[in-house]
């Protein structure tokens, strides 16, 4: 284990200063938040250079924050060191009205599939992304059901219909 | 992208070569939901393009919306064949948010669970490896065993499938003996079993032809992939969480990770029969260290999120109120970000939770693996016969309830 | 050995109705078309395997294609994606057809009340047997395609022909 979140932090300000914000520790795991044009640099950085070699995407996901003004979207890349065993994680975050992010299908395949999950949940608009179109819900469907204002609960059910089960005065 | 290397030719045209071909979402062969629309040069892929979807419930959504203890039954159908490992994941991951510290009895006994849960899915797989090719007969000898590990499961929690396995903090009651004698049994009896599984296939030679370079994939192609689990081990990569990031007590066992050389289908088969009887292996280390453990611990001493008995609920004013807290969900849960993986039975199961000090978490997103590298499917199958992609699509282990979320 | 219906018997004839013949032959070789998506699917397995062994009630054969099907055993959550591809399987059946729907999902969309699952799949086929649990024990799953024996055994001739059963394909939208 001679990678540490120490050495990462030194590399990543040497590279791009103060771009790089919000850098924390949570239960041991870098985390850190980058501008959303820098989001494919960062990656191909963390991928390229030779004592850092984050080489494995484990996991890419959106989350919503309607509470944050001008950065309401966020997607969140959980990068693995596979050789020395690190694990960690970088955000960018785009306004609600302009969702484009870059695509990192062209340095993980991987990427392809779940870009398109977090299109289809969050509407986020990945530029460059070979086939960005909806993954799990149907082509049809005109929202984008994880952001925090979409009801869970079908709407079209009549036998539940008070506010306990999301559908009352309350959902309207 | 080979998504796009679709013939478009218009229908009935002279110049279209190849047949196109709509398999599922109700193909049996498919296993659950999954299409596929081939592109076939006579009985070659050329090209597929898969769709999924078509089990879709919206667990990340349900998850913003239910306390804590609530979200365990939703993690059993995810990956239905191993619920406990999803169970005992979530619990794991709730753990590490608030600090909890599990005893080592609690983490050896989820350790039991856990193994029997990874061998009662590869077991799963690798029998339905065999159907596909046309053989019925280990399908049935195994299914038979897995019974007797559905009859643990009953014993320890009352349920079969989506077994809503524990607590946060440990077990909702201790292992009866009878659970431990069952666990006995099946130690005693299923290695056998196994033996006479692994004859009927692994030198067999019209299973040999049938699996041997078929859907094969580079360690290095896998791992940009996101392959994880058996079918990233079958590459060469010895990648396992258990190791390389140990959670309930793995450390503490002795055992060694099979790993493949070739990333087929045989490979990723004979993976999963090596990982059963390293799971025996571990099963047999924990039932000799809990002999050394007292026996009356089988959860974590943190009464503000573990539900208390009944008894003194009725009995005791703090018992009280702690079970109203929990069960109305108003228990104080730490704001934090946390990432925690477990190795489910088809690879890395991640669970990545935002918690705004909420009774249900801001954001709850699992890291699903088969829904990971089923994108790697029509560059594994391209070129292989119609009935290699069949087999190909079994061996991966792919779980619809999963891979759709 | 199943027993004999209801009828005059003496030495080398036996005279009943015709129904109750049919009956008796229907109702034990009913052929399962299993559309099995999620979990209920594998506790199906189970029923099929050895240990529950469903082939005891005349269902040895599963079919995978409809158009040679009796009885369509829905198993697991059906979405709205789904749901299109559901009722075109059951379309394709032959009539006379059955349905059960095995577990909570398929029965009323169980524990997903969500924006992307169908709310029972009786919104889009008709139901004859709802199966409870989530998932049903195999033996549950035995007791609902008894049940269903039973409706075959019992059902009359004419019943496929008559109005009542117009009338409930057409609130289906099926002509």
């Amino acid at each position: 284990m001679s990678l540490t979140n120490e050495h990462i932090k030194s590399r990543l300000v040497e590279k791009f200063g103060d771009a790089i914000t919000n850098m924390e520790e949570p239960y041991g795991m870098l985390s850190f938040t980058a501008p959303k044009d820098l989001n494919l640099k960062v990656l191909q950085f963390l991928y390229d250079e030779q004592d850092l070699q984050f080489r494995f995407m484990t996991d890419l996901t959106g989350v919503h924050f309607p509470d944050q003004q001008g950065a309401e979207l966020g997607v969140v890349y959980h990068l693995h060191n596979m050789r020395e065993n690190v694990r960690i994680r970088f955000k960018v975050f785009t306004a609600v009205a302009t969702p484009q992010v870059f695509t990192a299908t062209r340095l993980f395949e991987a990427a392809n599939w779940m870009e398109r999950e977090t299109f289809d949940f969050y509407g986020i608009d990945f530029v460059g992304h070979p086939n960005l179109k909806r993954i799990l819900n149907v082509d049809e469907m005109d929202y984008f059901p994880m952001r925090k204002e979409f009801p869970l609960e079908d709407q079209t059910r009549i036998d539940k219909d008070d506010e306990m089960f999301g559908r009352g005065e309350i959902a309207k | 992208m080979s998504e796009q290397q679709h013939i478009n030719l218009p229908e009935g045209s002279i110049e279209k070569q190849t047949t196109t071909l709509n398999l599922g979402p109700t193909h049996p062969a498919t296993h659950g939901v999954f299409q596929n629309i081939m592109e076939l040069d006579g009985e070659r892929v050329v090209s597929t393009v898969p769709t999924v979807g078509y089990i879709h419930r919206a667990f990340e959504k349900i998850a913003e919306r239910r306390p804590y203890y609530q979200i365990t039954p939703l993690t059993d159908r995810l990956n239905y064949c191993s619920s406990p490992i999803n169970n005992i994941g979530w619990h794991l991951t709730v753990e590490k948010l608030l600090g909890i510290e599990t005893p080592k009895r609690v983490d050896y006994l989820r350790v039991i669970i856990m193994e029997l849960a990874r061998i009662a899915d590869h077991l799963i797989c690798n029998s339905v490896i065999g159907v596909d090719s046309g053989a019925f007969t280990g399908f049935l000898y195994v299914m038979q065993y897995r019974e007797l590990i559905y009859e643990i499961y009953e014993e320890v929690c009352g349920s079969r499938l989506t077994t809503n396995i524990g607590r946060i903090g440990g077990f909702e009651r201790n292992f009866t003996p009878v659970a431990f004698q069952k666990i006995e049994k099946f130690l005693k009896e299923y290695p056998a079993v196994l033996k006479e599984f692994e004859n009927l296939f692994n030198r067999n030679r019209i299973f040999m032809e049938r699996t041997i370079g078929v859907g094969a994939i580079t360690g290095e192609r896998a791992l940009n992939y996101g392959f994880t689990g058996p079918n990233l081990r079958a590459t060469g990569v010895d990648y396992d969480v258990r190791i390389s990031q140990p959670y309930s007590s793995y450390q503490d066992f002795d055992f060694s990770i099979p790993v493949g050389s070739t990333g087929d289908t045989y490979d990723r088969f004979l993976v999963r029969n090596g990982e059963m009887w390293q799971s025996l292996g571990i099963i047999r280390q924990a039932m000799d260290k809990l002999k050394t453990l007292p026996e009356d611990i089988f959860h974590a001493d943190v009464p503000a999120y573990y539900l208390p008995d009944k008894e003194d609920v009725y009995n005791k004013m703090e018992a009280l109120i702690y079970h109203f807290k929990i069960v109305m969900g108003e228990t104080e849960i730490l704001p934090g970000e946390v990432y925690h993986a477990v190795e489910g039975g088809n690879g890395e199961l991640g669970y990545y939770l935002i918690s705004d000090g909420g009774r249900a978490p801001y954001r709850l997103h699992f890291r699903r693996p088969c829904f990971i590298y089923y994108q790697a499917y029509p560059e594994l199958v391209k070129g292989a016969m119609l009935s290699d992609a069949i087999i190909c699509m079994s061996s991966l282990n792919l779980i619809a309830g999963e891979l759709d979320a | 050995m199943v027993e004999a219906p209801e009828g005059y018997g003496g030495e080398g004839f036996f005279a009943t109705s015709l129904n109750n013949i049919i009956g008796l032959a229907r109702k034990n070789s009913i052929w399962p078309l299993p559309f099995a998506t999620s979990c209920c699917g594998i506790e199906f397995m189970a029923t099929m395997g050895a240990h529950y062994d469903l082939a005891r009630f005349g269902a040895e054969r599963m079919g995978f294609t409809p158009r040679q099907c009796d009885v369509l055993l829905v198993m697991g959550t059906i979405s709205k994606k789904m749901g299109p591809v559901l009722r075109q399987v059951y379309l394709q059946m032959a009539e006379p057809r059955w349905v059960i729907a095995v577990g909570a999902c398929a029965s009323s969309g169980g524990i997903f009340d969500t924006y992307s699952v169908l709310q029972g799949i009786d919104q889009v086929i008709p139901v004859d047997v709802y199966v409870p649990g989530c998932p049903p024990r195999p033996e549950a799953i035995l007791d609902g395609f008894m049940k269903v024996q039973d409706l075959v055994g019992q059902e009359s001739l004419r019943r496929r022909h008559s109005d009542k059963y117009k009338e409930l394909m057409n609130s289906y939208g099926i002509q």
